[in-house]
């Protein structure tokens, strides 16, 4: 016995030919018979299938009203909530005390509560942080829900002949369609949708997504690299409780009404060190570097210049876009110029690197 | 042919030996993306890691099964490395040694042990 868990859709991924290994404490499928490659490619070009159920899903309903509830999360996460427009979602993060980051998610106003999605390896710490600094939320964790992300070009086309309506979504807007949720977004910069539904429905759910033209399983294998190539951290990896949203390259998330001058500046955790950084500059950033030769570089790869260790490349591998390989990773500012030549100890051969704008490849959305 | 543990196949060509990996690696590995080969006129000892193959997914290594000299590499692999998924045990072998002594070759596993040890 493994002692991990399982997805509801365990069976079908079986059943497809999915190889399943451990990650976060789950039986995951990492491929299926078409191949990391091919199933990249096929999301680039057309549909793919995700199983994301071992992510959290956390309602959280106010005890008063939802006002008082956005401004209470507004304490622990450097981002807009209050002016968050019902139906609308928004990518944004728990900092610590320090300005690190606890988790990545992302947070959609539903009306009279808020859905926050979550990292699986965090779903228990941050359900725990929630419950002990938020003062007026009630909070369920939806362990009765499963997770699907359908993701590619012709995934409107294909969730439409089952979902009337999510046509007329715009990316990061939300819907409820009876007892499934959606929202318009993913993790592979492409257009699409996450769609959350009770694991009593999954298999019937997912199965009709796979029968439909164009729509093919994708395992976690391609899922990293599709991230990776739409230059999307990865927590735990990219970042993690040491590393500032500043640092990470995520300031773009960090809204304008909780910076200095801002109608509610700071006032969330590690704002001291997160605003000092956005007004005066980070001293290190997260980059996107291209290696010279055909070698991918991957996480744990030390950063050189000359002889001297200058940072850590924290994800790499290849890219099936680009037919060539990527890597992300942290370097002090005066390195982080487009262009910027350095090398990596590889396999302890210097190989050299340049840092890169990302995202590697163009995003995709319905805006 | 010849097969190793680490799901290497050998075969005798003259006095010199072929080494490539098996199918069952090649699908176990994914994607080949990138091969990185010894240089010719390399000694060489059982174990020794002599070929980097990356795939997508992650990066291994291809041991010399035997002790000898490496006297050619398949240049091919660094232009086409998906040629390690289309056809491992023929366009796609890695390298030819010169070993002293071929019946070393003997120890190894024919091919229904092999198919024993992948099962």
């Amino acid at each position: 016995m493994s002692g991990l868990l399982r997805l509801p859709l365990h069976d079908l991924h079986v059943e497809l030919g999915g190889k399943i290994v451990g990650f976060a404490g789950y039986d995951m499928p990492v491929q299926y018979p078409l191949g990391v490659m091919g199933e990249h490619l096929h999301t680039r070009a057309k549909a793919g299938l995700f199983d994301v159920s071992h992510m959290g899903q956390i309602l959280a309903y106010p005890t008063g009203n939802i006002e008082e509830l956005a401004l209470d999360l507004e304490r622990l996460m450097p981002i807009d909530v209050a002016g968050l427009a019902p139906w609308r979602q928004r990518y944004g993060v728990l900092t610590n005390d320090t300005g690190g980051i606890l988790d990545d998610l992302m947070i959609a106003h539903r009306g009279d509560h808020f859905l926050i999605v979550v990292n699986a390896a965090c779903k228990a710490a941050d359900f725990d942080h929630l419950q002990a600094h938020l003062r007026c939320a009630n909070l369920t964790m939806c362990s009765d829900r499963a997770l699907l992300a359908l993701q590619g070009p012709q995934a409107e086309a294909a969730l439409a002949q089952i979902l009337r309506g999510v046509g007329a979504m715009r990316f990061m807007d939300v819907r409820i369609f009876g007892d499934i949720w959606v929202s318009r977004s993913g993790y592979t910069g492409e257009d699409g949708f996450e769609i959350s539904i009770p694991n009593t429905q999954v298999a019937v759910f997912a199965r009709s997504l796979l029968a439909m033209q164009g729509v093919a399983p994708i395992g976690l294998g391609a899922r990293d690299s599709l991230r990776l190539e739409a230059g999307m951290p990865l927590y735990g990896h990219d970042i993690d409780q040491t590393t500032s949203p500043v640092e990470a390259g995520l300031a773009w998330a960090i809204s304008k009404t909780r910076r200095a001058g801002g109608a509610r500046a700071g006032g969330f955790a590690g704002a001291a060190r997160i605003l000092a950084q956005l007004s005066s500059g980070v001293s290190r950033l997260r980059v996107g570097l291209r290696p010279d030769s055909r070698a991918p570089m991957r996480e744990g790869v030390v950063l050189l210049d000359g002889n001297a260790p200058i940072g850590r490349i924290t994800s790499g591998g290849f890219s099936p876009t680009l037919n060539a390989p990527i890597s992300m990773g942290y370097l002090p500012l005066k390195f982080t110029e487009i262009g910027t030549l350095i090398a990596g100890d590889l396999r302890g051969k210097p190989t050299p690197l340049r840092v890169c704008a990302l995202p590697f490849h163009p995003t995709n959305y319905k805006r | 042919m010849k097969y190793t543990k680490d799901h290497e196949w050998l075969r005798v060509e003259g006095d010199l030996v072929v080494v490539g990996i098996t199918e069952h690696a090649a699908t176990q590995l994914g994607d080949v993306v990138f091969v990185e080969l010894p240089e010719v006129e390399t000694m060489v000892t059982t174990g020794d890691e002599v070929v980097v193959i990356e795939s997508v997914k992650a990066a291994s290594d291809i041991l010399a099964p035997l002790d000898g000299e490496i006297v050619d590499v398949n240049q091919k692999l660094v232009d086409s490395p998906a040629l390690v998924n289309e056809d491992p045990t023929g366009a796609a072998w890695f390298f030819k040694m010169r070993i002293d002594d071929l019946s070393v070759l003997d120890d190894l596993m024919d091919e229904d042990e092999y198919a024993d040890l992948i099962g």
